[in-house]
């Protein structure tokens, strides 16, 4: 499942994007491959984050991973529901498990993400 | 009148009576006594006994069955180490005891050193760490002192760590203040040596490296990458989990290491039991003597002492000396096995290992194609409808403790399996067995595994539930 209006990253984080300010969470791939989570550690809004910093962890079951965050800017809105139901990420990844809004900072960034059709050839391929 | 049955008792005495609490109130302010009884759960004494009678009796272990955990060495842990952990002279000590009175203890603390290093070929060791990943940070805090006193502009701020290696490695790393690398492995399942280049650097404390690592393979290249460290001015660091591998047949510090932990619950036959304790003796080459936990034990003709005088010691890691009954069932391992016994462990694991391997390796997936270690990673082949968990879930069934499953992270699904070198052929013959009626079951009738386990006193457990919904102490059933 990737749906074709967001863009991706290569660590499997989507953008959706808003005016201004995009959403960002983990992209379906990404929710199976982890598992269960039981817990998401989010930044606080006001960081400024530049692209491809890691911004939280996701933990699952299997494993502990960072979030890197696909653009560069400032953590506007973080999902407060996550905290206490992290399962949102694997239920509804790319609506309710949304993760942070980032106002971005350099716009330019999002034409050098992935489109929907690339990303699910990268997935095809086992990344 | 009746007389009472109790009748006979006479008051009680000044003695019992000045033990009233009464008097211990007096000195505790009023803020911190709790006037309620506390809430905790009313049980007859029976019921407890058959609560945990119960719950001991479901307990698996490998005094009942098979344990093939990656990783974990779950070998046969001899009973005769139990009987010399219980004599009165060893169990009965006490930490605070005159090293006068305690020779034969501290002799044995000695021994044990002294077999460690044999085995391994460094030149200092401490016993006092309570597990692998609490020598760890003990090795790597060694490692930090070093490069401290060498250069008072300390600018090694990075510890590098392979994309196989196991959590508490950067775990380690970050916790004594590091930041942490990765390095990738190449396809063959060494660490990439290209990579390893590009990321050493005069910034780079150290390399934690195991080896054989957490795919079962030797590092083939390990005297390159021991050189490539070494010559960027850092040091390398083993985490001594898989060592049960290469004991009695490579020693180490040969390899360049300068600093190991040794889990004496995996190699040498002490009680995982429950986590704990454990124990994670650390042994260093001799530029890191100076800075090993104190006391250290030592030998002057014929007597025995605790040294205090380490010249930059990091202090202690651990209040007085360790888990010691557990070195002393270490202790009673070395010499149970003796010098020939010692030397045909990891050449029983590793024939064990390889004899399980190559029954399975053309029915489940096979990443890494190459003779293994001690251990192996295998996954389901593509296209079953099944994946590892159902796979793990349903050895169960079979009356098995499942491999350790999704570790390494590098192997998609990956399952890993490490028999130990005490099990018999018959045993691995059975266990094969299972595995292969298991892939066949995932071919043909895939939703047997996907309910499993079916044969257990629980059924499918939600993995997730207990992690999210945390409870960490007594409460009322609501
Ligand atoms: C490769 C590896 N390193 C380190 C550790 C940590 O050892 P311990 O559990 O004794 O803390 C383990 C334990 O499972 C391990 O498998």
């Amino acid at each position: 499942m990737v749906p074709a209006e967001l863009k991706y990253s290569e660590s499997h984080e989507w953008v959706k994007q808003e005016g201004n300010t995009v959403i960002i969470g983990i992209t379906d791939y990404a929710q199976e491959e982890l598992g269960d989570i039981v817990f998401v550690e989010v930044p606080k809004p006001g960081r400024e984050l530049k692209q491809k910093e890691s911004f939280g962890v996701a933990e699952s079951v299997k494993a502990v991973s960072d979030l890197f965050s696909p653009v560069s800017g400032k953590v506007v809105a973080v999902n407060e529901e996550l905290s206490k139901t992290p399962e949102l990420v694997n239920k509804e990844p790319y609506t309710g498990g949304w993760i942070i809004k980032v106002e971005l900072s350099q716009a330019g960034e999002l034409s050098g993400l992935m489109s929907a059709e690339q990303y699910e050839k990268l997935i095809k391929e086992g990344h | 009148m009746e007389k009472s049955i109790f009748a006979y008792q006479s008051e009680p005495t000044e003695y019992i009576k000045s033990g009233d609490s009464g008097a211990i109130e007096a000195l505790i302010p009023e803020r911190f006594l709790q006037r309620q009884e506390p809430d905790l759960p009313q049980a007859t004494e029976q019921d407890v006994i058959r609560h945990f009678s119960r719950l001991a009796g479901l307990n698996y272990s490998v005094d009942t069955g098979f344990y093939p955990l990656g990783s974990c060495t779950m070998k046969y842990n001899p009973k005769i180490n139990e009987a010399v952990a219980d004599l009165p002279g060893l169990a009965g000590v006490h930490p605070y005891q005159d090293e006068k009175s305690i020779q034969g203890v501290l002799e044995l603390a000695y021994g044990l050193e002294q077999f460690l290093l044999a085995v391994s070929g460094f030149q200092g060791l401490t016993l006092q760490p309570a597990a692998g990943a609490h020598g760890e940070i003990t090795g790597i805090l060694l490692i930090k002192a070093y490069h401290r006193l060498a250069s008072k502009k300390e600018k090694r701020r990075i510890i590098l760590v392979p994309d196989t290696a196991h959590g508490t490695n950067p775990a380690t790393a970050a916790l004594a203040g590091y930041e942490v690398r990765q390095v990738k492995s190449d396809e063959a399942g060494d660490i990439d040596l290209a990579d390893l280049k590009q990321n050493l650097s005069p910034e780079v404390a150290a390399l934690m490296l195991t080896n054989p690592n957490t795919l079962g393979l030797f590092e083939k290249n390990i005297l390159q990458v021991s050189k490539m460290v070494h010559e960027a001015g850092a040091l390398l660091y083993g985490d001594g989990a898989n060592f049960n591998a290469l004991l009695g047949l490579v020693k180490p510090a040969d390899l360049g290491f300068d600093v190991m932990h040794f889990n004496l619950h995996k190699t040498f036959s002490t009680p995982h039991g429950g986590g704990g304790p454990g124990a994670g003796a650390v042994g260093v080459v001799e530029k890191l003597i100076p800075f090993l936990p104190v006391p250290l034990v030592k030998k002057k003709g014929e007597k025995f002492y605790f040294d205090y005088k380490v010249k930059h010691s990091i202090g202690k890691v651990r209040s007085f000396y360790g888990n010691f009954l557990i070195a002393v069932r270490a202790y009673a391992y070395f010499l149970a096995l003796g010098e020939e016994g010692i030397k045909k462990v990891g050449r029983q694991s590793i024939l064990n290992a390889n004899y399980l391997l190559r029954k399975l390796k053309d029915v489940y997936e096979w990443p890494y194609r190459r003779s293994c270690m001690h251990e192996f990673v295998i996954t389901p082949k593509t296209g079953w409808q099944v994946n590892t968990l159902d796979i793990a879930k349903r050895i169960i069934d079979y009356g098995y403790h499942p491999p350790t499953i999704y570790f390494p992270l590098i192997v998609h699904e990956a399952m890993m399996i490490e028999p130990t070198e005490t099990e018999t052929k018959n045993t691995l013959d059975e266990f094969s067995a299972a595995l292969l009626s298991i892939a066949q079951e995932a071919q043909t009738t895939p939703e047997l595994l996907k309910k499993a386990p079916v044969n257990s006193p629980v059924g499918r457990l939600d993995e997730a539930r207990a992690a999210r919904q945390l409870i960490l102490k007594y409460e009322k059933a609501r």
